[in-house]
């Protein structure tokens, strides 16, 4: 099998923090990364001081950002599905779980990336996640790729035990970075709290992942 | 956006007086508040393209403001706005945004269906 990675995520920006790193790794090594965004993120809440942006032009904004995003991590296949933030719960399950496979089954990724479900805090990451383990599920066990899961609720521990993978990303953290601020629009206080305080630096120089055991 | 003035805002609310207009009312605290704070409820809520007409209406308060729009058998009401504006589209934006610059609440109003 071929090296190629599918992200699937609900927002613009769930991909900067936990994963960007990993991804510039990959496209350094010219393997491909194709990313799903489900949403345009356009329920985001920062607006700026003074304000910047409203909610009506706010989804164009972020449209570019993840653009911008995408290309400080070489990701080169970006398809955005068209759902809304805040959503993708109350959606058909089994058509978003369809949506995904069709690209699953036109790609042949060797490893998809997404939230754990139960443990990502936002609706929208946790339904995302459940379409995507619904969508593997469909799989014949021999033809499913590896999924490697992202998980961030407070009792993320208690529940699956200590990440699997811990992936050192300093080689490329500059790039990372350079990901972070491409969402400055939402990420302005990440982008401080990493430069100002010394142990979110060393949280964002590792990323950490679950792997699903179907 | 600008910081709200009611003398500019008010004359805007009329113009939407008596006609079939499309309504975004939002009110959020962010998907995270508790996972943020324990104490905290998550409590977010919006209408997008509500169907409205309201003959009568105003912008109160000293800042930040409310917004009461009486529609034939009730109300659409908006508390902690700071900031408006008349889009390019012709839309009504009110917002409230807070002390880090988030929205909390919004209230706008189009002639067209919001997209
Ligand atoms: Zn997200």
């Amino acid at each position: 099998m071929n090296e190629h990675i599918l992200v699937v995520f609900p927002h613009p920006d769930d991909e900067a923090f936990g994963v960007a790193g990993t991804i510039a790794q990959l496209t350094n090594r010219g393997v491909p990364v194709t990313y799903i965004c489900l949403t345009l993120g356009e329920m985001g809440r920062n607006m700026g001081i003074p304000p910047f942006t409203t909610r009506e032009s706010l989804p164009e904004i972020r449209k570019s950002e993840l653009d911008q995003a995408c290309k400080a991590v070489g990701i080169t296949d970006l398809r955005r599905f068209g759902y809304r933030d805040k959503t993708v719960e109350f959606e058909d399950r089994d058509i978003l779980a369809a949506r995904i496979l069709e690209v699953v089954e036109e790609l042949k990724p060797s490893r998809i990336i997404t939230f754990y479900p139960g443990y990502s805090v936002h609706p929208d990451h946790e339904a995302t996640a459940e379409a995507v383990v619904h969508a593997l599920s469909l799989l014949p066990e021999n033809s499913r790729p590896e999924l490697h899961c992202v998980a961030f609720a407070r009792n993320t521990e208690e529940g699956i035990g200590k990440p699997d993978i811990v992936n050192d990303v300093s080689d490329v953290f500059d790039r990372k970075m350079d990901c972070i601020k491409a969402h400055k629009s939402q990420t302005d206080w990440l982008i401080k709290a990493i430069e100002q305080d010394p142990a979110m630096y060393e949280w964002a120089k590792k990323e950490r992942f679950w792997v699903y055991k179907f | 956006m600008q910081p709200i003035l009611i003398e500019h805002v008010q004359p805007v609310i009329e113009q939407f007086f008596g006609e079939d207009v499309y309504l975004h009312l939002e009110t959020t605290n962010g998907a995270y508040a508790n996972h943020n704070n324990e104490k905290v409820l998550t409590v977010n809520a919006y209408i997008r393209n509500g169907k409205v007409n309201f003959d009568s209406g105003k912008i109160t308060g000293p800042g930040p403001y409310r917004v009461g729009l009486k529609i034939e058998l009730g109300w659409i009401y908006a508390e902690g706005l700071t900031h408006w504006e008349l889009d390019s589209s012709g839309r009504l934006l009110l917002a409230g945004h807070d002390a880090e610059g988030k929205l909390a609440v919004a209230l706008q109003i189009s002639r067209n269906p919001f997209e």
